[in-house]
């Protein structure tokens, strides 16, 4: 067996996948959900309903705030009860639009049966428009919207399509019950983007821990009868399902500092996002709902939902049996990458993928040494990065020379900090450079546009 | 034997002296003229090179003040007026006097009045705590009390009360340099004149929700009620965005507005007496009664003039 996985960098942590016997079940509707305006990357949307309002399970209820936006639509029916800021996961204030849920009454003309619709529209910008009106955003983590990145900018071409069911990150499993359970769907789904990019080859990218789904993936590939989508099994490791990392993985390819996948002619799209893609093409269904695994070794009941997009965290786990005694930390996401959740009270998400609890002695985090210089970060780095270096640069605040040495490449994937012997918050440290660096290089960006834009008024202004 | 020690020191006195000589012709050849006030300036400067003043250093100050036209523009807060002057008297320059500064914690939401809503166990830095949330209380301002302005004062002038989990500035320490207010990511510290004798009024508090949201947070949160700038007759006093402020030039530190803040956000600091607040509250009632009395005679008489 062809075994793939990215050049450098990248750890092996236990993958723990306990709750990956659990299939999909629905939750049932919480009595109260809560949707965000800005659950992806960029311009938050904007309210299109008042208070008062009746709406139906798919209904916009929020439009894109600019180019790169999401349409957001009603998860449930019923009455629009307020729209004002509440806190997020981090306890940050973000609009959002609190629904009272009355029945589960759809709006027309979405498909809710189950039946596969397997014949691909013909028109890739067609498709393209469905995608942009489902509200579809990458459900890998990232929550990019997808019709953005399925419209590469003029002179870029699209060589490959990367279907994402890696999985790396240690206990998640909703993309692997995904893959088990709606692999005719993801496979259209996969046919769909595979379309609307021109036709290219198509690999969906799953890791050698998943033999069910690898095996199910290829049998249903075989039996719907497209040309041009293959699986590709991948060797265990993460951060495999990091975007570049993946490219890396599949493609043998790399991508440049500050660049898109574009740029090397891959697009990459979670399983997740297949599913919702399929959904919001052949159904016309937008993204109402995700999967999320609830999890951990302290939790007893181990569950895979699929919960109505804006559901209360509290909601889930009470359905589930309250929060087990022993969780010192609920963690939105994966142990590397997830982000510890501040506040119960906050809804889920397009992108909330997963909710692990772990217990004090996972959590604890032993006395920071001082660095022996064994260089494990660095080996561990899949960016190629020197995370020693960038922490001390991130303490003497020295932003140029942490642009120098490329501390805006960061992924956050944790893998320095996991592999840190004297247990350095190396992550921590690189964040507040990354944000700085990142700051610096936005402004002057801006700064040179403003430029440009003054020169060229003043060029106008003398014909 | 004897004549290898002799030869060898004679080389190496002789090369010595050669090279000696190299060194001072080089020397010579391009020596970098230099304006010799620069060294006299920097010798006056408290050498704690804090960048307090902007620059990185004493003696990139002393450069730049050499170089400047005035010193309206540079100051080093650390010497304060009495470096100023000597630099001045070297220059030439006038210096105006500045009132002393001292640094000032705008945040008084105490372990207390401030409760937890969740604990944080990720690394123990203010900066770090606070790019991954809005802390664990629930005001999403207050300070965040893992010390980040105690490890950025180079004169020890801070320190963490473990009682009230908020930072506290010795003053006799405190040089004013800003390095703190740098180093807080929520921007609770304010460099603040000292007042006369370190008498001073000001907001400790800087929650800019809505009353009842920071209210619930914090319970010694200023809630911009506007009572303080209602009382208030000399008009220091200005609310903006659910927060009060006291400008420390007009404030004529007659503490009317900390005996009347619903919350005790208001803090008066070094006064000789501590206040009484019922009698400057009984003190501003017959006031305001006084001025709504003859606000009314004078409305009497305006119609008789009618």
């Amino acid at each position: 067996m062809n075994k793939n996985t990215f050049a450098i960098g990248g750890v092996h942590p236990h993958d723990n996948k306990i709750s990956r016997e659990c299939a999909i079940q629905p939750l049932p509707l919480a009595p109260t959900v809560y949707i965000s305006v800005a659950q992806h990357i960029g311009a938050p949307s904007v309210p299109c309903v008042a208070v008062g309002d009746k709406v139906k399970v798919g209904q916009v209820i929020a439009q894109p705030g600019g180019f790169v936006s999401a349409f957001i639509h009603s998860s449930v029916s019923g009455t629009v009860k307020s729209i004002g800021p509440r806190a997020d996961l981090a306890g940050r204030p973000a609009t959002h639009i609190e629904i009272a849920v009355e029945g589960d009454e759809w709006a027309e003309g979405i498909d809710t049966s189950d039946t596969l619709v397997t014949t691909i529209p013909d028109d890739a910008k067609a498709i393209i428009e469905k995608i942009r009106l489902g509200g579809v955003v990458g459900l890998g983590g990232a929550t990019f919207p997808t019709h953005v990145k399925l419209s590469p900018p003029p002179g870029s071409k699209c060589e490959r399509v990367i279907i994402n069911g890696c999985e790396c990150e240690p206990y998640l499993t909703s993309d692997f019950r995904t893959l088990l359970e709606k692999g005719e769907q993801v496979v259209v789904g996969a046919a769909l983007l595979k379309k609307a990019m021109g036709d290219v080859p198509c690999t969906i990218a799953i890791e050698e821990n998943k033999p069910e789904a690898i095996a199910h993936i290829r049998e249903v590939i075989a039996k719907l009868g497209y040309k041009g989508i293959e699986v590709m099994v991948m060797k265990m490791m993460y951060p495999q399902g990091g975007e570049k990392q993946l490219i890396d993985a599949v493609m043998h390819r790399q991508v440049g500092s500050g660049a898109l996948p574009i740029s090397v002619g891959a697009v990459v799209q979670n399983v997740a996002t297949a599913l919702a893609v399929y959904d919001a093409v052949q159904k016309n269904k937008p993204i109402v709902d995700n999967s999320v695994t609830v999890t951990g070794e302290c939790f007893p009941r181990q569950a895979n939902l699929l919960v109505r997009v804006g559901t209360p965290l509290r909601y889930i786990i009470d359905y589930l049996g309250g929060v087990p005694e022993e969780a010192a930390k609920v963690i939105s996401g994966g142990p590397m990458m997830g982000r510890a959740v501040a506040n119960l009270d906050a809804a889920t998400v397009k992108g909330t993928g997963a909710l692990l609890f772990l217990t004090e002695k996972q959590t604890r985090r032993a006395p920071e040494s001082n660095c022996i210089r064994c260089g494990k970060c660095a080996d561990a780095c899949p960016m190629g990065l020197e995370p020693f270096l960038l922490n001390k640069l991130a303490r003497a605040k020295d932003w140029d020379a942490m642009e120098q040495n490329a501390a805006q490449d960061c992924i956050e994937c944790g893998c320095c900090l996991y592999s840190c012997p004297a247990h350095i918050p190396l992550l921590d440290n690189i964040r507040i450079g990354k944000g700085a660096v990142m700051g610096n290089i936005r402004a002057r960006a801006a700064a040179a546009k403003a430029a440009a834009e003054a020169a060229k008024a003043a060029e106008t202004a003398k014909k | 034997m004897s004549s290898i020690i002799i030869w060898t020191v004679a080389v190496i006195t002789v090369l010595g002296l050669l090279l000696a000589l190299v060194l001072y012709l080089v020397a010579k050849k391009f020596k970098v003229e230099e304006d010799p006030r620069i060294d006299e300036v920097e010798k006056v400067m408290p050498g704690a090179n804090c960048g307090g003043c902007g620059f990185a250093g004493c003696r990139a100050f002393a450069e730049a003040a050499v170089k400047a036209p005035n010193l309206d523009n540079n100051f080093c807060p650390v010497g304060g007026n009495d470096t100023m002057a000597k630099v001045a008297a070297i220059l030439g320059y006038e210096v105006k006097a500045k009132a002393p500064m001292v640094a000032v914690v705008r945040c008084n939401g105490t372990c207390g009045a401030r409760p937890k809503v969740n604990e944080y166990d990720g690394y123990a830095s203010c900066a770090v705590k606070s790019l991954l949330y809005t802390g664990d209380t629930g005001c999403s301002y207050g300070c965040l009390g893992c010390g980040d302005c105690v490890s950025a004062c180079q004169f020890g002038a801070l320190s963490m009360n473990p009682e009230t989990g908020l930072p506290v500035v010795d003053e006799t320490k405190c040089t004013a340099c800003g390095s703190c207010v740098k180093a807080c990511p929520r921007h609770i510290i304010e460099i603040r004149p000292q007042g006369p004798r370190g008498m001073r009024e000001f907001v400790s508090c800087i929650n800019k929700d809505k009353g009842p949201v920071a209210k619930k947070a914090c319970a010694n949160a200023c809630i911009g009620c506007g009572i303080c700038a209602k009382t208030c007759t000399h008009d220091a006093i200005t609310v903006e965005g659910n927060i009060a402020y006291i400008d420390p030039a007009k404030c004529k530190l007659c503490r009317e507005c900390e005996a009347m803040c619903p919350t005790g956000a208001i803090h008066g600091v070094n006064f000789p007496k501590p206040l009484d607040k019922d009698a400057v509250k009984e003190r501003i009632k017959i006031r305001q009664q006084k001025a709504k009395e003859a606000a009314a005679a004078k409305v009497k008489e305006d119609k008789k003039d009618e």
